[in-house]
């Protein structure tokens, strides 16, 4: 296997983007994400378009073949990788394996969901559709899946609400320094408390919004990368993992098994374990899931993440600060754009390319989620020497 | 309310074609007369298309001769707590499957809500 690189980030402005679609927004993502990396779409070998749902939320399908021609990238391999709100992560290492394998020598990944145009009740439905029938007829969502599992923890570790509405607080913090978020304002830990009930326990700021947006990665082998402009980072560990799809079959609704094993397969790879973390990107679509990945990838012991949010820990000058971007939380959620967006994040980080946000950090990782924890990929990204 | 017991002994609810370790189904459990606890609940007040608002929600968890197995389902009220005693109860029709993303005929839409004892 060859060792990649990541030579190319970008992201769109996320949130709601009127008059944009999903071949604008992914052809938007993809012509920055080229023009980073200095290279014409002629020159890719391989492009892989993570998207969870553009049929069902516009009738739009064949998405990679279109942005292959929108990009000029003709007749590099295409695929659409969907794995869910997972999808971004699962196209890292689709995008991984096919540097790694040597199958490409250039590739090209570009995350992207157009969401805004529907209700909430209906874009809350279409996500809904990745439930078991069981789970779909009782109406079952992925914020009540949130609801069920934060009054668990909460009680089954003696934890305060507030502590739930310090990530949302956290977040929304680290989101006025990123120009690219849907949210740039500051909330109080008050706000976040008296905000409307969405699935008690967990109110509004718990949520991330609806989104639309699209971010974009390019990798090669890690020998090619000083052939490219700007700083490279490279890829450490990338793993996937599956956990139950009815979710109530697990033992224990606070632990994550596809974020534990995932973590623990991409830290074996990279050689690294939590410790060696400085920075992180977890998927916060909703504020326990921060927790519950901090706790699986081994940032903190069991039931005890929410006292590192209490204390500040988790904050950009903590000893690990998490979701510098913003996290879905504040910088949105545009399905199949978040793993890809989570990544470009850490990228920056890495090549000190992150402005305000920036943190001092060797080894990034991120942490994508698909369902409710159904589906997982977690990267483990370094600074390029 | 079926549940699948398979050749290790263990139980799920829905059942599936391959159970934990591989084993096979070898037979069903009614759970529609036996009790259950609730494990955790919520009150959800955004609810998708067809589902009616608030729609309280609870995973519970059933006991058969030492067994244990786990539902989901619409709670017939949201004054419960953790480790309250439920039963389940019929309901023809838990959302209305017209007006949703899933294909009608695709599933059922009958099915038990569980009540306090």
């Amino acid at each position: 296997m060859r060792d990649v690189a990541v030579v190319g980030a970008s992201m769109t402005q996320f949130g709601r983007r009127e008059g944009e679609w999903i071949r604008s927004l992914l052809a938007e993502a993809g012509t920055a994400g080229l023009a980073d990396a200095g290279v014409a779409g002629e020159e890719l070998d391989h492009l892989y378009v993570s998207n969870m749902a553009s049929g069902e939320f516009e009738g739009q399908t064949g998405v990679m073949n279109a942005l292959a021609q929108d990009l000029g990238a003709l007749p590099a391999y295409t695929q659409r990788v969907d794995q869910t709100s997972a999808s971004g992560g699962a196209g890292i290492y689709a995008a991984w394996q096919s540097v790694a394998s040597g199958a490409s020598d250039l590739t090209m990944l570009v995350g992207g969901e157009k969401m805004t145009h529907r209700s909430t009740g209906e874009a809350t439905d279409v996500i809904a559709s990745l439930t078991h029938p069981e789970e779909y007829k009782h109406g079952v969502t992925l914020p009540s899946f949130a609801g069920l599992t934060a009054r668990l923890y909460l009680e089954q570790y003696d934890a305060p609400r507030e502590s739930l509405a310090r990530v949302a607080v956290k977040n929304h913090r680290n989101g006025v320094d990123n120009p690219n978020a849907q949210f740039r304002e500051a909330i109080d830990v008050e706000t976040a408390l008296e905000s409307p009930v969405v699935a008690d326990p967990l109110r509004l700021y718990d949520f991330c919004p609806i989104t639309d947006g699209s971010a974009a990665l390019v990798f090669c082998p890690v020998e090619a990368a000083e052939s490219y402009d700007g700083d490279h980072s490279t890829v450490e560990g990338v793993a996937g993992a599956t956990d139950t799809h009815v979710v109530h079959d697990r033992a224990d609704p606070t632990t994550m098994g596809a974020v534990v094993d995932s973590g623990a397969a991409a830290y074996e790879m990279a050689g690294y374990g939590p410790e060696d973390v400085d920075v992180a990107e977890l998927h916060d679509m909703f504020t326990i899931l921060e927790f519950l990945q901090c706790e699986g990838l081994g940032f903190h012991d069991e039931g005890r993440a929410w006292e590192a949010a209490m204390d500040g820990r988790t904050a950009r000058d903590g000893e690990l600060p998490i979701n510098t971007s913003g996290g879905l939380k504040s910088k949105g959620h545009p399905l199949g754009a978040s793993g890809v967006a989570q990544a470009v994040e850490i990228h920056e980080q890495l090549t000190g390319e992150a402005g305000p946000r920036q943190v001092d950090a060797d080894v990034g990782l991120c942490c994508n989620v698909g369902g409710f924890g159904n589906c997982v990929t977690t990267t483990l990204l370094e600074a390029g020497s | 309310m079926e549940a699948v017991r398979y050749a290790d002994g263990s139980l799920s609810f829905p059942g599936h074609p391959v159970g934990p370790d591989g084993s096979e189904p070898v037979g069903t459990v009614d759970l529609s007369g036996h009790t259950a606890e609730i494990v955790t609940w919520t009150t959800a007040t955004a609810t998708p298309p067809g589902v009616e608002a608030p729609n309280h929600l609870a995973i519970v968890e059933f006991e058969v001769d030492g067994e244990p197995v786990r539902a989901i389902g619409q709670l017939t009220t949201g004054d419960v707590a953790i480790g309250d005693e439920v039963r389940p109860v019929y309901a023809e029709r838990l959302r209305d499957p017209e007006v949703g993303i899933r294909e009608p005929a695709s599933q059922s839409w009958d099915g038990f809500r569980f009540e306090p004892v």
